[in-house]
């Protein structure tokens, strides 16, 4: 045990925490540097975790298998670039991003199609708020069974998991339109489609975009998953389980840094969209002026 | 306008929806299981017809679509046919993953509370752990589920605990989300009328901000649980199929028992909705009692 390493971490995890503590005080003339506190301070944060992390695994010796120190994931990283490529394109680009567009594309679609007929609305819409509450990974296994091994059955588990949160959001951001707006394009003598495309859509945008940012997590957790059922010798979800067998955990913490990266990333693309789409809304208006 | 009726409105229309799957899957099983009857046949060298096949397609062994009532049968045999404490029993598979759900949604449970309630009151807390809290759900954790339960097995945690912490991990963050709105729903005018009384903070917390988060919490329990029984299922995958839901649905894939796949599934689905409909009805019952409107 290395006591100097260890309390060197606590003391820079503590030193951190109180100039975070100092700086959320302050307030800036300087409109740049308020923002900037506010990138700083979670990303201090962060770096103080990785340092406390690497303090302690390293002076209290924890196994290596238990938990590799972050300096270790980084330079397993850095050394296998081109699998971790590999992995990401089976996983990334051809699962998650197909099986996405797929799901969210036919969520939409089936919203309004069923939008002309109430019937069809309130006998699906318990159905698929139901469906989002069930464990529809356990799918995973069939859906392998059914389209083999490689990308397309991990598509198809994705367009499952996406479709339902899809439809329940945009038929109610489709229900979200007030009876005055409605009316008020009645007087205009709007068609249906009219009404849609010009007053309802835009409407319907938050609850879409809601949607949209729950599936992207959604999308690689059912990706990932559905490789465990049996997968060709490439993507991340086999990567991780194959790895942890061999007990490289050094390489399963670059794939989950990958993972996370991307996950991320993703989130963050669509939450952009979102904001550039839907500024009228008063979440975006109250974010904007603080 | 016509008064809307519970039965008209509720119940038909989804009875409908559901009476129009059981159709198309019946369907679906026959074109689907098809293609084996006639290898089969061809095979033996005989001739088939498609009312021959048919019947065939609703009673195979290892069909590609079970037909539902080869389902319903396989679940009510391993549920009442079964000893409880019986390995073929699903009710022991599902009380396996019901006890790892039910703790890891515990933890999550006072876990995100506490986290929820650090956050309102610290400052710092606030802005340096809110975006680590939304980050860490961008990543896939039910990827590192598997490593997570080889790990703790390498150090000798086995069996409940590993699969509750998965759930744990995935449970807290709604509630944390929900919690940390909740607590700050009440009003400025609110707070300050705890303020002309010279309420201390713990008075605030007790008397205005945690009555007025309990909607917040009851709807992100609903989240949690459902999400947290995900959790405990993925989590017996890795274990090399010992015991639970997620394991019979592993095992039924490596054995091509696809019956017993769906048996599974349906159990799961079950599972989830009486939990889901528990919470709501708790929800209800602690509105009511508050006096607030559910």
């Amino acid at each position: 045990m290395n006591t100097s390493l260890v309390f060197g971490a606590i003391a820079f995890w503590l030193v951190a925490w109180a100039i975070n503590e100092w700086l959320v005080r302050q307030t800036f003339r300087d409109r740049l540097a308020n923002r900037a506190v506010r990138l700083v301070v979670p990303l201090l944060f962060g770096i103080s975790i990785l340092v406390l992390w690497e303090g302690l695994v390293r002076g209290l010796n924890v196994p290596f298998v238990l938990l590799p120190p972050p300096s270790a994931i980084g330079v397993r990283l850095v050394n296998s670039v081109p699998t971790l490529w590999a992995d990401f394109q089976q996983t990334f680009l051809k699962a998650v991003i197909t099986g996405y567009a797929l799901g969210c594309g036919l969520g939409f679609i089936v919203a309004i199609a069923i939008d002309r007929s109430p019937f069809l609305q309130k006998g699906l819409l318990p159905l698929g708020n139901f469906v989002s509450a069930l464990p529809v990974i356990g799918v995973a296994p069939i859906m392998v069974m059914w389209f083999g091994f490689d990308w397309q059955s991990k598509v198809a588990v994705v367009v499952i998991m996406t479709f339902f949160p899809m439809l329940v959001n945009t038929v109610s951001g489709l229900a979200a339109t007030s009876s005055m707006e409605k009316d008020l394009m009645r007087t205009y003598a709007a068609t249906w489609f009219q009404t849609l495309v010009k007053l309802r859509l835009p409407a319907a945008w938050p609850f879409i975009f809601n949607a949209l940012k729950i599936n992207s997590t959604l999308a690689l957790i059912g990706a990932i998953v559905a490789e465990f059922f049996g997968t060709p010798i490439v993507g991340m979800g086999f990567r991780i389980s194959t790895e942890v067998g061999r007990m490289n955990v050094d390489m399963v913490w670059a794939e989950i840094a990958v993972a996370a990266v991307a996950g991320s990333a993703f989130y963050g693309a669509v939450a952009l969209i979102e904001r550039a789409v839907t500024f009228w809304h008063p979440s975006m208006r109250s974010a904007r002026a603080a | 306008m016509e008064k809307p009726g519970f039965f008209k409105d509720r119940i038909m229309p989804v009875a409908v929806i559901v009476a129009a799957l059981v159709v198309i899957w019946y369907i679906a099983a026959v074109f689907l299981n098809a293609p084996f009857e006639r290898d089969t046949a061809a095979r033996a060298g005989t001739p088939i017809t498609f009312s021959e096949i048919l019947p065939k397609t609703m009673f195979q062994e290892r069909p590609v679509l079970p037909a539902p009532h080869q389902v319903i049968a396989e679940i009510w045999d391993t549920t009442f046919n079964k000893a409880v404490t019986s390995k073929r029993s699903l009710v022991y598979h599902a009380w396996i993953t019901l006890s790892a759900t039910l703790v890891g949604f515990g933890i999550g449970t006072v876990l995100g509370i506490l986290l929820a309630i650090g956050i309102v009151h610290n400052r710092a807390m606030d802005r340096s752990l809110m975006p680590w809290v939304i980050a860490s759900q961008t990543i896939p954790i039910l990827a590192i589920a598997p490593m997570i339960i080889v790990v703790l097995n390498a150090v000798g945690i086995s069996g409940l605990l590993p699969k509750a912490l998965i759930s744990t991990y995935l449970s807290f963050f709604p509630i944390v989300v929900g919690m940390v709105k909740g607590l700050r729903s009440p009003e400025t005018i609110q707070l300050d009328l705890m303020h002309t009384y010279y309420a201390s903070a713990s008075q605030t917390f007790w008397k205005l901000r945690w009555p007025s988060s309990m909607p917040y919490l009851f709807t992100s329990l609903k989240v949690a649980i459902a999400i947290s029984l995900v959790g405990a299922i993925v989590g017996e995958l890795p274990t090399g199929a010992v015991a639970g839901l997620g394991a019979r649905l592993l095992a039924g894939s490596y054995y091509g028992q696809t019956v017993q796949i769906w048996s599974a599934l349906f159990m799961a689905a079950a599972l989830a909705a009486t939990l889901v409909i528990i919470v709501g009805l708790a929800h209800t019952a602690v509105l009511k009692r508050m006096g607030m409107k559910p």
